[in-house]
């Protein structure tokens, strides 16, 4: 039997992209046929007004050359019109007489530019902005042409007037509302925008309403007259006042159509045959005309095409990005606010930098910017997370902290960057080569850009930067996912929320479990997903859930760290940073008995010895053993050190016994395995030579106590770190510091660092859940202790089990 | 011109795993075994900065590098894209329980 046929209305960005969306998932499901009114191959609309300003070529913004359809073998029909469905014999009807025949249509007609209704709207030069063949023509035109008005100060208008302008016309932009994208943005930020347009050569006549276009004596328009009697010259007029969604052909057709295709969350049509998206869809009465929610759109549709039947459409919170190089301008969600609704603003007119935040019930729910967008993919993803902004609300209108984030010589604003400034100084890659990766490969998100230029793929620093420099060149097609909805890797659609629930609630606890639970596309996974689910249920259900050694990394594994030449380096524990001659001694022999080449002393305060062969490994681990000593955990995601200062024991000025408190931590905490690596540090006194304030967990001796500090990071990104409470005695540190790594272990997301969690969930809801709920805290603790009772020293373990065997190459006689 | 040389039992291979083999000349040679038995070999050398494969993490017909996270197609030794670039392949072959390789 052959395949079903599925039919494509509109070879544009929505459409192609559900083809996309419906390839990946199941690739032979249909015989695909597509339909395109355009003489092209998909390309990136949104990228049109790089073109016109001379920054990008047509061949540059394709994103499907034509030999992607074929290679997929879907036949295309461009520049052909579909003018006809008829839904009881299911099949198509172009202007040129072809037909084609479906099981299952998808209509994505996109939309067509608002014609103002007035006289001389038809004149030769009288154009919209929507198409290759309109940019063509205002190329064209400015090459001999003089005087160009833009009707419409909207995103696509100003970016139309800015292209014409760059071309070398005198261009005029007419706005019937009261300042520039009124939309998008507030008084304050608009006429900031309309001053620095200004600067550029533009011009503007605001609250005017166009009466007619006048014909001149070539038969094309000559000029532009306004209701006031005022007329202004214009061999070209742009019309950008709005796009209207295209659904003639549904609505002919005799589908249910209101301003738009009407749809249900599933993408579908009121015939159960008929999918649409894009432009053309009224969804929930809202219709769309930024690229973000269409291709959510695209992804849902897809998937019910495919048959799956999952995934809903509940519709978008879009955030704008002006493309006119220079300028700096971002604004998301509802930003002009209301009697329910607070805001918080920095207006610095001299310095050109506004922004306002709207905050209702302690939830940020829009925002604007102006002259400083640094920090609005941040704010866009508190929005989208819904997270209670309460405890950083003091601080909230500077932007997400950037202090101390290192790799990239201090650059926190993305556009004042040069194209050669080094951007991710772990791979050398600049912004220029970002930007163009951007453009010719067609990339939409931050794991594209990652994937194809490796910036932000290491440290992950500059993932802030990166994500800026994509909102400015792709503009309102870049929207961030709800954290919480991110799919942990390319083997699924689940988020690791949704992983760590399943696992809880259905007491899954092997991984081919969660494989099946959760319907993973890949038969074992991928070296994302499978050492996040490895951990999630070894530290879900300790002694139940069996530990699955090649889920975990390599230096897990082989409980070394692996060094770039393929050697391994070893790290024996010292309790607290303190060691005796004994084992001075035991480490000195074993650095010669192997001939390490490199022995150095660690910030953790501990001894490192490099260059050792994997075949060695066993062992050195048996000679350090002898002398009684352990595995250091230097390798793993997983508690490290306990670092400590010499504390009251010897030092003059010290009020607790740090070193004894420190040992305690660390026997304590022997052994854990956590969603990253962990680091304490035990101070004897506030001179805190332990270095407690960038710890993990900080324990700072006073003369009453000791204070402790949660969420500590002196790595990617300093992090200070912030008081959680009080105590008084050892046992308390244990119980407070216990419980709280507990937490961190059960809720936090694989590779989450404690900074990150805590900036996730807030210190709040951490403080709720050790300072003030005791018995809560107490049951924590009791499972941290419970899950490490029978923690064993991996060296000796692993030395004894079978896994040492593949330590050793099989050697080949000649 | 290769031989077939005798290396190990399938079961010396863990599975997702892998094994070094040391051939008299040559670079290490990494054997993979799949979560389905069937068995690979590639020259233990990532294209990237020659990180040694054997050490990766095995899923489906791929491994990933231990150091730079690249992926490498087991079938065809090539880099999985965007990434460019491979590395040699070998034949290799399990008979009764025995694995055998082309060296």
């Amino acid at each position: 039997m052959s395949n079903p046929r599925l039919v494509l209305i509109g070879n544009g960005m929505a459409g192609v992209r559900t083809i996309e969306e419906l390839l990946k998932i199941a690739p032979d499901h249909y015989e695909i046929t597509i339909f395109g009114a355009e003489p092209h191959p998909n390309y990136n609309r949104i990228l049109l007004s790089p073109v016109l300003a001379g920054e990008m070529t047509v061949p540059e913004i394709v994103l499907n050359e034509l030999d992607w359809y074929a290679r997929n073998g879907i036949t295309l029909h461009t520049g052909k019109q579909v003018v006809a469905i008829d839904r009881v014999r299911r099949k198509v009807i172009a202007d040129d007489g072809s037909e084609a025949s479906y099981d299952r249509l998808l209509i994505a007609t996109g939309s067509t530019p608002f014609m103002l209704p007035i006289p001389g709207n038809d004149l030769p030069g009288v154009i919209g902005y929507r198409d290759i063949k309109d940019t063509d023509e205002m190329i064209a035109t400015a090459k001999v042409h003089k005087h160009a008005v833009v009707i419409g100060g909207g995103l696509l208008g100003l970016e139309a007037a800015n292209g014409l302008k760059l071309r070398g016309m005198d261009v005029t932009v007419v706005h019937i509302g009261p300042w520039l994208l009124e939309r998008q943005l507030d008084e304050t930020a608009g006429r900031m925008l309309q001053r620095s347009l200004e600067d550029k050569g533009l011009k503007f006549l605001l609250q005017k309403q166009t009466e007619m276009l006048v014909q001149g004596e070539s038969g094309r328009v000559a000029a532009v007259r306004f209701k006031d009697g005022m007329q202004i010259p214009a061999d070209l007029v742009v019309m950008a006042a709005g796009i209207r969604p295209n659904y003639a052909l549904a609505e002919k057709s005799g589908i249910y159509c209101n301003r738009g295709i009407v749809v249900n969350d599933t993408m579908q049509t009121y015939d159960p045959k008929i999918y649409a998206v894009g432009e053309c869809v009224s969804h929930r009465g809202i219709a769309y005309g930024l690229v973000a929610p269409l291709f959510e759109q695209a992804k849902v549709a897809a998937n019910h095409l495919a048959g799956y039947g999952i995934g809903r459409y509940t519709g978008s919170v879009t955030s704008t990005k002006l493309k006119v190089t220079g300028i700096d301008l971002f604004s998301a969600g509802d930003f002009m606010g209301g009697k329910d609704t607070e805001e918080i603003v920095l207006n610095d007119p001299h310095g050109g930098v506004y922004k306002k935040l709207v905050i209702k019930d302690n939830k940020l729910v829009g925002g604007v910017m102006y002259g400083d967008t640094a920090d609005g993919p941040w704010y866009f993803q508190l929005l989208k997370d819904a997270r209670d902004i309460h405890d950083i609300r003091d601080s909230l209108i500077f932007g997400q902290s950037l202090v101390g984030d290192v790799g990239h010589a201090g650059n926190s604003k993305a556009a004042a960057m040069a194209d050669s400034a080094e951007v991710c100084g772990c791979n050398g890659v600049t912004k220029g080569t970002i930007v163009k990766a951007i453009k010719e490969q067609g990339l939409f998100t931050l794991d594209e850009v990652k994937k194809h230029t490796k910036a932000a793929s290491s440290c992950g620093s500059c993932a802030g930067l990166v994500e800026q420099i994509l909102a400015s060149t792709i503009g309102g097609a870049y929207t961030p996912a709800a954290s919480d909805k991110k799919p942990i890797c390319g083997c699924t659609e689940h988020s690791h929320q949704k992983v760590r629930e399943a696992i809880r609630n259905e007491h899954l606890t092997t991984k081919e479990a969660v494989f099946a639970e959760l319907g993973w596309t890949t038969p074992n996974g991928c070296e994302k997903c499978r050492p996040a689910i490895n951990y999630y249920l070894i530290s879900t259900w300790p002694h139940e859930a069996r530990d699955d050694p090649q889920s975990r990394l390599i230096n897990e594994r082989s409980h070394a760290n692996i060094q770039k030449d393929g050697t391994y380096s070893v790290v024996p524990r010292m309790w607290g940073g303190l060691t005796t001659p004994a084992e001075l001694r035991a480490i000195a022999d074993v650095a010669e008995k192997y001939q390490v080449p490199t022995v150095k002393v660690t910030g953790g305060q501990r001894i490192d010895l490099l260059g050792i062969k994997k075949e060695d490994l066993p062992a050195v681990w048996a000679d350090l053993n002898a002398a009684g000593m352990v595995s250091g955990h230097a390798y793993g995601k997983s508690i490290r050190t306990v670092k400590t200062c010499v504390g009251a024991e010897h030092c003059r000025f010290g009020t607790q016994l740090a070193m004894d408190m420190g040992v305690k931590l660390e026997k304590m905490l022997f052994d854990m395995y956590a969603p990253h690596k962990v680091k304490l540090a035990v101070s004897g006194c506030p001179r805190n030579c332990a270095e407690a304030g960038i710890k993990d967990v900080g324990v700072i001796g006073v003369d009453s106590g000791y204070e402790l500090y949660v969420g500590g990071n002196g790595g990617i990104k300093t992090e200070v770190a912030q008081f959680l409470c009080k105590v008084k005695s050892d046992e308390e540190v244990m119980e407070y510091s216990g419980a709280f790594l507990e937490l961190y272990r059960q809720e936090a997301w694989y590779l989450e660092r404690t900074c990150h969690w805590l900036e996730r969930v807030g210190l709040d809801y951490v403080k709720g859940r050790i300072v003030e709920d005791e018995d809560g805290r107490r049951t924590l603790y009791a499972a941290l202790l419970a899950a490490l009772k029978d923690a064993k020293d991996p060296w000796a373990t692993s030395r004894e089990a079978q896994p040492v065997k593949q330590f050793i190459p099989i050697t080949v006689a000649a | 011109m290769s031989h077939w040389k005798p290396i190990c039992k399938l079961d010396d291979i863990p599975p997702l795993g892998s094994r070094i083999v040391r051939p008299p000349k040559g670079g290490d040679i990494a054997i993979f075994r799949t979560s389905d038995d069937k068995v690979f070999a590639l020259h233990d050398k990532c294209p990237h900065k020659g990180g040694p494969l054997s050490q990766g993490l095995v899923h489906g017909e791929r491994v990933t590098c231990p150091l730079h996270g690249w992926n490498i197609g087991l079938v065809d030794g090539r880099a999985v894209a965007p990434d460019v670039g491979g590395c040699d392949r070998f034949e290799v072959k399990v008979e009764n329980g025995e694995v055998w390789l082309a060296i």
